[in-house]
């Protein structure tokens, strides 16, 4: 089974099992992993759910289009590798994919 | 037809930068009283009270949620309940605000909120219109990109990082409050706990007279309760009293924050300092429709939202008891408890937006240039999303996906502070006090936007063991 692990902004490390076509967020919000709120349930449209890319993934997942920039782009936590967990949607390459948390979610 | 624009926009703030804002706005209410004179519509409400009819005898096509009493007349749930079921996206023609949209659905209203390219927000977010020349520029009523540039400038004030330097002092004030307040013996929740406090939160973010707070609250009320905007109690000679005095009272906060800058006191950590130092706000001043404006919405932001869920919390525990027992046992669920009395009062009912092209919705065809009302009361209450919606349940799994803060771009900003403010004061209330009584029914604001409570009598119990 493939996991994904959550470092939150005090270095806590949280893992959960990824689930193929699922979205990141609802990976974090089913698995309780403090930090990630999703409040608007996936439509990139709340910015609560704002992760940062380990720099030897952002290649393989991406970086943040368009939708999530409207939210991250009023966010003074932003990082390059920024995304908006809601829209990535998991794919079976990720095993072992790390994300970390910013210190507050908007 | 740009360069036009461009140059009546230059010409207008030219205007409006040499000529004094109280000038200004005394012209406009005179201007206001004129017409109201030759329109023989002076003195006469658009609103008088009548009582409201039980939804099921009145056809759907006349069904008007605009009108301001719905809330106060209880009569709010079954309207909005059988729009939901039977007419999601409704069209109201002829109200007294003219003819608009209610989406009244939780997967409605998120789809029109985050879409900013096809709903605009300006230029304004309320159902009506202000008096003319009180029509001021607030970045809630703006599009991207210019209200990205407005709202960057302020919102670090409210920011997470902030907003834990703000902590103690906020629980500081909430004791001061609570310890103040009289035993045994009903008072007015709304005035002592709800407005108070918010009041000190304001004159804090603001750095405003401190004792001069009280002014804060009264020009947010009158800024919020134009009959004309949303179907509030105001006349338009105390809107435009009102109005003046907080030009003058604002206009003087930003001088003498300029002048202790320049003599070199340290910056503060408040809002007009920050716009001061911003490069696209620094001389907001000598715009006055904006600077008016935009200070007008921290304060209405700040004021009735967070207001209204303190009064809201208790009224809901009230009506719920076995979740005031349930809470008692369990404090560890007062943040999820503050997203579910966010999402069972909605303080505020809507968010407006034009259509910029035509469009479909849910089925139905919407207009270049219809007006649409985003019922967030209503989304709030949506049983596709929330189960038992009316009820409070301060353990409800998905109570953060309410939508009282709106999402997309124009979502609140204050977000966190409100959570925070609510948070603290449930932290504070439990080991104070074992019962938390409402001993009367509760008074309602006339407003079809602001979902308040003007009066809840309220005794207190403290906790014996204490």
């Amino acid at each position: 089974m493939s996991d994904v692990t959550f470092i939150s902004h005090d270095g806590e490390k949280r893992e959960a099992p990824l689930e193929e076509g699922a979205s990141l967020m609802q990976i974090a919000v089913d698995n309780m992993v403090p930090g990630v709120d999703g409040d608007c349930g996936g439509e990139a449209a709340c910015g609560t759910c704002h992760v940062i890319v380990d720099d030897q993934w952002v290649a393989e997942v991406g970086r943040s289009g368009p939708v999530e920039e409207e939210m991250l782009a009023m966010n003074p936590e932003r990082e390059p590798a920024s995304r908006l967990a809601c829209q990535m949607r998991v794919s079976e390459n990720w095993d072992g994919l790390v994300v970390r948390l910013p210190e507050f979610q908007m | 037809m740009t360069t036009l624009t461009t140059v009546t926009d230059a010409v207008t703030e030219r205007v409006q930068s040499v000529v004094p804002m109280q000038m200004q706005i005394r012209g406009a209410h005179l201007y206001d009283k004129t017409r109201r004179f030759v329109t023989r519509t002076n003195g006469q409400k658009i609103f008088v009270e009548e009582p409201i009819p039980p939804v099921e005898e009145v056809a759907l096509a006349d069904i008007d949620l605009s009108n301001p009493f719905l809330y106060r007349q209880g009569r709010w749930q079954e309207y909005f309940e059988r729009v939901r079921n039977e007419a999601p996206v409704h069209f109201q023609a002829k109200s007294p605000f003219g003819p608009f949209w209610s989406v009244t659905r939780h997967a409605d209203i998120v789809a029109v909120d985050k879409d900013h390219e096809t709903f605009s927000a300006e230029p304004f977010i309320i159902i009506g219109e202000p008096p003319r020349f009180m029509d001021v520029a607030m970045f809630i009523a703006m599009d991207p990109p210019k209200h990205d540039r407005q709202r960057a400038a302020v919102q670090g004030v409210v920011a997470p990082k902030n907003l834990r330097e703000m902590e103690g002092l906020i629980r500081s004030r909430v004791q001061e409050v609570l310890d103040d307040l009289p035993i045994g013996e009903p008072f007015n929740w709304v005035d002592r706990v709800s407005i108070e406090l918010t009041a000190r939160m304001l004159a804090t973010l603001l750095d405003f007279p401190y004792e001069e707070r009280r002014k804060l609250v009264e020009w947010s009320d009158l800024a919020s309760s134009m009959e004309q905007a949303n179907g509030g109690p105001s006349d338009n000679d105390e809107v435009f009293r009102g109005f003046v005095d907080a030009a003058r009272g604002l206009s003087a906060l930003w001088r003498d924050k300029e002048a202790r800058l320049a003599a070199g006191e340290e910056p503060g950590f408040d809002l007009i300092t920050m716009l001061q130092s911003n490069e696209d706000t620094k001389d907001l001043i000598d715009r006055p429709m904006e600077f008016l404006g935009n200070l007008t919405l921290l304060i209405v932001g700040g004021n009735d939202t967070t207001r209204n869920s303190m009064s809201g919390g208790v009224l809901a525990l009230n009506r719920f008891p076995d979740q005031f027992e349930k809470l008692k046992a369990n404090p560890d669920l007062i943040p999820n408890m503050v997203s579910e009395i966010i999402r069972w009062q909605t303080p505020l009912a809507y968010m407006r937006r034009v259509a910029k092209k035509d469009t479909m919705l849910n089925g139905q065809f919407i207009r270049k240039g219809d007006k649409l009302v985003m019922w967030y009361a209503s989304g709030n209450r949506d049983e596709r999303v929330f189960d038992r919606p009316d009820d409070l349940i301060i353990d409800r799994r998905n109570a953060r996906n309410h939508i009282s803060f709106g999402f997309g771009v124009h979502r609140c900003m204050g977000n966190r502070l409100a959570e925070m403010q609510l948070r603290i004061l449930w932290e504070e209330l439990l080991p104070r006090f074992d019962k938390i009584e409402v001993v009367d029914e509760p008074e309602y604001v006339q407003s079809n936007f602001v979902r308040g409570i003007s009066r809840l009598m309220v005794q207190l119990t403290p906790k014996t063991d204490a």
